[in-house]
């Protein structure tokens, strides 16, 4: 019961804010409103993980299913939803589009609303409508600053993603329809009905179908060699868009990618599915070392570095076990507060600055003492180095897949996450140390609301790589069982 | 499961049916008009809600009658419509590059479409429903999907590219009237949403013009690189 209300507030929070925004028409309402939301939001996601044992629990005609994963992503989701939002009240203000900024608000806490709801949805093909409908709202936020390069990231996410997702949809077809000579011609698709039917199915129309669906729902979580649409989306965004892009968004659809591999569990398909994402995730941090390397960009080193976490989060999936599991949904918490804080200080530099090249970015330290020193701190996190959160999720997923037969995926994880660090390390050692010309003066003091998220991630991040709670460790490893990848 | 017992009219009509729209999908990859493009689209359209409805009456499902209507109206005459008016409004009237002359992307989509046949083929077999309607629904939706990302990938045109995601949602939707035609709720939802992709198609591509000022073709589209 408890847990009804607070799925209720999570949902109904954002879409009060949508049509407040739209109806107030004011800026400074509608920045207070989507705060609020999102803040109340948080709130009623924040005990939901206390709240959900063991069991799944089903609402509204089973067609929302509260889990323990769902309650995490959520979570994970409206952390980086409230930061963003309180974010987004500092750096919206210095774009000086107050005119159109309820608009902003109104599909902002939309996004909230969409990525929220996603992981919630029980039916298999209302899943794939809730993923269809964040690409339809952030969109149009992608496009917000409406110059020509903005309008052309939009046009090729909007176009990548959707040709990608129509693969999900046929997989899900075919699920369906692998489904219907087990259950009869008319049946309703949820992911437990899916589960129980999976042994039954036929295994080839079953791994046909995987494929199409790991395929399309990895083009919206950017596993390479989809993502192409990643990079210009992230860096091309208002800041406090792309955080919720990369924190939130990506979750959402990873965590369909999971349950349909729970699905191939269960019907005991052997290593393909699982062999399939771990090549997806070696490709991804692959494709992502190289283009960090040699990036100019400071939003897109961002962008290439969610590609990478999100390789390494499907490595987990693909290693299985409860060590893998547990260290993938570990990471997934971990790099929405780590990346949050990146295109934070990223938004931050490139409103000072005035540019989005690295190389004419420099003296950061001097210039920002406090937000320089949060940021490189992230850096260093996002990295993988110690003591933050990532190196005990990276670390964990490692030892999941030192067994046989995904032992040469961690070396191969190992030397890409030693390259990645050292050409992330080298992007800010010229932001930070390399003075070209020797003015460094004091920039104009940043409002609160930009500072304060950046603790916010912060801290918590160190809090996590310092102590990994027992309490999270046996949740996160229910999570694996529940999933038949309890064993590898 | 319908397609194991139909009488041979009703699965000659679902086959003259499909088939008909996989030669309307190969008009649409053989020319460079646009106004083609959109008539080819426009029909395939209908012809996709005449199929909605005959397996409505063969296979006694009335909702699909309702999806039948929707599909006629939304996808038959509001989109093209639709794309109508912007084809009017940007003055571009057919593809200029073209990365393979049409007879070339005729054969490509040729070899797609066996490919398409021999993948279906390996999936019958393994469920027993060979030389059934079923096995033709399958490559034709395979095909199609082949085909739509053919044109996604060799026309330039905002305007063909959106007709071409357009191609690989109709085929998802041929093969699941016939293969899946007891799934609930979802197709209609899929219509609508078709829409709203549409909408915000154009929301963009209407941005896009008033920055850009002129061209369309995604081969301008290179500012994003590395």
């Amino acid at each position: 019961m408890m847990v009804g209300v607070l799925i209720l507030t999570l949902a109904v929070a954002p879409a009060l804010a949508v049509i407040g925004c739209l109806a107030s028409r004011r800026p400074r309402v509608a920045e207070a409103l989507n705060l609020i939301a999102s803040a109340v939001s948080f709130a009623s996601a924040m005990p939901l993980p206390f709240l959900i044992d063991g069991q799944q629990l089903l609402f509204w005609n089973d067609y929302i299913i509260m889990d323990r994963m769902s309650a995490w992503v959520i979570l994970c989701t409206s952390i980086v939803y409230f930061l963003a939002s309180i974010y987004a009240v500092g750096y919206m203000r210095l774009l000086n589009e107050d005119k159109r900024l309820c608009w902003f608000y109104a599909l902002f806490a939309g996004f909230g609303l969409t990525t929220l709801i996603g992981p919630l949805m029980n039916s298999v093909g209302i899943y794939w409508i809730a993923i269809e409908l964040t690409t339809l709202v952030s969109t149009f936020l992608i496009a917000f600053e409406r110059v020509a390069d903005s309008m052309e990231a939009a046009w090729k996410y909007i176009m990548v993603v959707s040709a990608g997702i129509s693969l999900a949809l046929l997989g899900t077809i075919l699920f369906y329809w692998g489904g219907s000579f087990v259950l009869g011609p008319s049946y309703k698709m949820t992911w437990a009905v899916l589960t129980d039917a999976a042994p039954q199915m036929n295994p080839g129309l079953l791994k046909l179908a995987f494929l199409l669906v790991l395929v399309g729902y990895g083009t919206k979580v950017g596993l390479a060699p989809m993502h192409s649409w990643l990079p210009d989306a992230h860096s091309e965004s208002p800041a406090p868009v792309s955080a919720m892009l990369s924190g939130a968004l990506l979750n959402t659809a990873m965590i369909g990618i999971v349950r349909f591999l729970g699905v191939t569990k269960a019907a005991n398909l052997g290593q393909l599915p699982q062999l399939t994402l771990v090549a997806f995730g070696v490709m991804s941090l692959f494709l992502g070392a190289l283009f960090i390397v040699q990036q100019q960009g400071i939003k897109r080193l961002m962008a290439y570095s969610s590609i990478e976490h999100m390789g390494v989060v499907a490595l987990g999936f693909g290693f299985g076990g409860a060590l893998g599991v547990a260290g993938a949904l570990y990471h997934m918490l971990n790099h929405s507060l780590n990346k949050s804080l990146m295109f934070f200080g990223a938004g931050i530099m490139m409103r000072a600055y005035g540019t989005k090249e690295i190389a004419l970015i420099h003296g950061v330290g001097c210039r920002f003492p406090t937000e320089g020193a949060l940021w490189l701190a992230g850096a260093i996190a996002i990295t993988g180095a110690p003591p933050f959160g990532l190196f005990l999720s990276e670390f964990t997923i490692m030892r999941a897949g030192l067994k046989p037969p995904f032992s040469w995926a961690v070396y191969v994880m190992a030397i890409l996450l030693i390259v990645i660090f050292i050409g992330f390390m080298n992007h800010f050692r010229i932001m930070y140390y390399q003075s070209t010309q020797s003015e460094a003066s004091r920039g104009g003091r940043l409002s609160a609301w930009c500072a304060a998220p950046m603790w916010l991630s912060l801290v918590p991040l160190l809090v996590l790589g310092l102590w990994w709670p027992t309490h999270v460790w046996d949740y996160l490893t229910s999570i694996a069982q529940s999933l038949n990848l309890g064993a590898q | 499961m319908l397609v194991q017992h139909l009488s041979p009219l009703a699965s000659s009509l679902f086959s003259l049916l499909a088939i008909a729209c996989l030669l309307l999908s190969f008009v649409m990859l053989g020319s460079r008009w646009l106004n083609n493009y959109l008539y080819a689209f426009a029909a395939e359209s209908w012809t996709i809600a005449a199929l909605s409805a005959a397996v409505g009456f063969y296979g006694s499902y009335p909702e699909l009658y309702l999806i039948a209507i929707l599909t006629l109206l939304f996808r038959g005459l509001l989109l093209p419509y639709l794309v109508w008016r912007i084809i009017r409004r940007l003055d571009v009237d057919r593809e200029i590059h073209l990365f393979l002359q049409p007879s070339t992307s005729l054969i490509v989509g040729a070899l797609f479409v066996m490919l398409a046949l021999s993948v279906s083929f390996q999936v019958s077999a393994e469920l027993h429903l060979q030389l059934t309607v079923a096995t033709l629904a399958l490559t034709v939706m395979l095909s199609m999907k082949l085909i739509g990302f053919l044109i996604l990938a060799l026309r330039h045109e905002a305007v063909s590219q959106i007709l071409g995601l357009l191609v690989l949602e109709n085929g998802i939707f041929l093969g699941s009237q016939i293969l899946v035609p007891g799934m609930p709720l979802l197709i209609e939802m899929v219509i609508l949403f078709d829409l709203l992709i549409i909408v915000a198609c154009f929301g963009v591509l209407v941005g896009y013009l008033m920055t850009h000022a002129g061209t369309t073709s995604s081969l301008e589209l290179k500012r994003l690189v590395g």
